[in-house]
């Protein structure tokens, strides 16, 4: 069975090089494309043209779910459900209720943070036609590398491979699916 | 990361002017290429598991015996084995448990805080003090589990529905305490594995590419497909940031509740405004002291000098100090308030602190967590590894009496003196206590065994040789030739 092109990648030494030749994919105007590099690069999100990350939002909805879920469950609870008279205190007061709905905003928010990023990632998938190049070890080791995939409706074998030639790319390979 | 454009443009005046640049030490020594940090890192966990490993292992389960031994035995027989009576209801399990909280405060406070500061050294031992966080933790979470007396029903301190219909009292800082600890041992868990990802994917393919299938397997499970994508690194940037923003408030949140447990109480002593902030700074200051304690070892053992270089040294001292002098000013402020207050109770307290039958445990605390950190004034001292650690020690068993101080001094002389008593601990109590130390140490063994003790993406990151735009006028005139 011929294996479907998955798209091209090309190597590049520093990281000034793949911040550069970023750039020049971007200008393109290829829009299915991605940079694999050992760590996180300074500025390269802006030399690729991503916008900025929707994480916060995740955060957010989970911060205010855990705020929400501390107060009613204690209101439930303890003032509600089963009344304890504990000292002649209030059986419910957002004074005594607030540390632990401080520390369920906090664990919620952890969660919908990382639960987002691992969904917005595709993190959890284990296969991936990058993880099949021979050399991809390098890519989380010192190398970096450009990715662009074949179903950009931009890419065309030749001249994609000559915009990465061009951006100094080295031993350009396709990639199969 | 944002605007990043425009900040590259640098300012016209600084053509004019041109400023010196500060001179920056370098986080990684001799110029380290990327991979050269990677085979340092994978090498220990690929490595032949080294005959020291398997001594110290031996010795921490011994060690961890005790643990296992003394709570077996309390649960067989009941908490009256433990050395607290009246007055003094909860003694050594309380101290214990306070003093290993505190300790992982600062592997919390290496990964979050100093990230939100922009402290770039953290990188070489984010990953170590948060294994220890951890690890601290679970230590710390035996005492209070094994203290509710009936193991069993330890459940009952969370929310869930149970035959006798009765749900926890949310109005004692007890349970506000079951909450915080163990948000936090859940968020450092988390913010520990987000750390580690894009480290057991390198792991992953080093072990696919050496042919070692089954460990490739397993790391890679656990990278969840990781390929070091640039769309993926800003999500997980964006979500590492967010974490750390909220680990600040836990870490200190979870210290303040700690200490409610005091404060909130009208015992003289405990019943002060100034126990959370001085609770979290000897927190930090305990985590420091430990983490100086495990990582100067490892340091000597792995040949990490060119990481956990004299510049990582020296900041991990100068905090110590900082936070220790903050310690020593609360015990000054203490009785300083005690005095003020002009409350008899209260200045009886202090002085009997200071000059009563516990005076020797007070004065062991004073000399090691307010003398002690004071020698890191001294840059000699700081750059004498040997005497780092010994002080460090100093820290820890210095932190451990502090709480034991707070605790027994309060309890065994409260309002009536026909209560008064002397708490004494039990064979058992320390034995138990002992063996936390043993099971910290194999969980820490195994921790630097098989997981990538130190986070590479990150030391990658902040090396001269990561900046794109190095050269004059662009952060690191120096950067080092790509290897």
């Amino acid at each position: 069975m011929a294996a479907t092109p998955y798209g091209l990648i090309a190597t590049f030494e520093t990281p000034a090089e793949i911040y550069a030749a970023a750039k020049q994919v971007r200008d393109a105007g290829y829009q299915h494309w991605d940079c694999i590099t050992p760590c996180p690069i300074h500025g390269l999100d802006q030399a690729m043209g991503l916008q900025r990350s929707i994480v916060p939002r995740f955060s957010l909805t989970g911060g205010i779910t855990g705020f929400c879920t501390g107060m009613s469950m204690i209101f439930y609870m303890n003032g509600f459900d089963y009344q304890l008279t504990v000292g002649g205190k209030p059986f419910f007061s957002p004074l005594f209720a607030f540390p632990v709905s401080y520390e369920l905003t906090i664990l919620f928010t952890a969660f919908a943070t990382i639960g987002g990023m691992f969904f917005v990632n595709g993190l959890g998938k284990l296969y991936h036609p990058v993880l099949k190049y021979e050399h991809i070890v390098r890519g989380l080791d010192d190398r970096f590398f450009v990715v662009i995939e074949a179903r950009d409706p931009r890419f065309h074998a030749g001249h994609t491979r000559a915009l990465l030639e061009r951006a100094g790319g080295r031993e350009i390979t396709e990639l199969e699916d | 990361m944002a605007h990043v454009e425009n900040a590259l443009a640098a300012p016209a005046v600084l053509q004019e002017v041109k400023p010196t640049s500060l001179p920056r030490p370098a986080l990684v020594g001799h110029h380290r290429s990327f991979s050269w940090i990677s085979d340092k890192i994978c090498g220990i966990v690929e490595g032949e598991t080294p005959a020291w490993w398997w001594w110290c292992f031996t010795i921490a389960c011994l060690i961890a015996c005790f643990t296992v031994g003394g709570i077996t035995y309390v649960v067989a027989t009941g908490v009256g084995v433990w050395g607290h009576r009246t007055p003094v209801n909860w003694s050594w399990p309380i101290v214990n448990f306070v003093f290993w909280i505190g300790i992982g405060h600062a592997g919390t406070l290496i990964s979050a805080i100093l990230c939100l500061l922009r402290q770039k050294w953290r990188t070489s031992i984010n990953r170590s003090a948060e294994a220890m966080t951890i690890f601290a933790v679970v230590c710390a979470g035996i005492f209070p589990v094994f203290h509710v007396g009936r193991v069993w029903y330890a459940w009952f301190l969370f929310p869930l529905p149970n035959y006798n219909y009765i749900w926890p009292q949310f109005r004692s800082p007890l349970e506000w305490d079951v909450f915080a600890v163990s948000t936090y041992g859940t968020v450092s868990v988390l913010f520990w594995y987000v750390g580690m990802i894009p480290d057991l994917a390198l792991l992953r393919d080093r072990f696919a590419r050496a042919g070692r299938l089954m460990r490739a397997r397993i790391y890679g499970l656990f990278a969840l497909g990781w390929r070091g994508s640039a769309r993926a690194w800003s999500n997980y940037e964006m979500a590492y940031l967010i974490l750390a923003g909220i680990a600040t408030p836990l870490v200190l949140s979870v210290h303040t509740i700690v200490s409610f447990d005091f404060a909130v109480s009208l015992i003289p002593g405990w019943h002060t405004t100034i126990f959370p902030p001085y609770f979290v700074a000897g927190a930090i200051f305990s985590g420091f002291g430990m983490v100086l304690t495990l990582m100067l070892p490892l340091r000597a053992i792995y040949h990490l000098e060119d990481l956990i270089t004299q510049y990582h040294i020296d900041c991990m001292c100068k905090i110590t100090l900082a936070t220790g002098t903050m310690v020593g000013y609360a015990y000054a402020m203490e009785f300083f308030i005690a005095w003020y207050s002009a409350n008899p109770y209260e200045g009886f307290t202090f002085i009997n602190r200071a000059f009563g039958p516990y005076a020797w445990a007070y004065w062991i605390m004073i000399s090691c967590n307010v003398v002690t950190p004071q020698f890191f004034w001294f840059k000699a001292v700081r750059q004498n590894t040997t005497l780092v650690w010994i002080l460090s020690l100093f820290v820890n068993l210095g932190m451990w009496f502090e709480r034991f101080v707070i605790i027994c001094t309060s309890l065994t002389r409260d309002f009536l003196p026909s209560s008064w008593g002397y708490l004494s601990p039990t064979v058992v109590d320390i034995f138990t206590f002992f063996g936390t130390f043993g099971v910290f140490s194999v969980l820490f063994l195994l921790f630097i065994r098989f997981l990538p003790l130190m986070a590479m993406a990150e030391i990658k990151g902040v090396t001269p040789q990561a900046d794109p735009h190095e050269g004059p006028g662009h952060g690191h005139p120096a950067a080092a030739p790509h290897a």
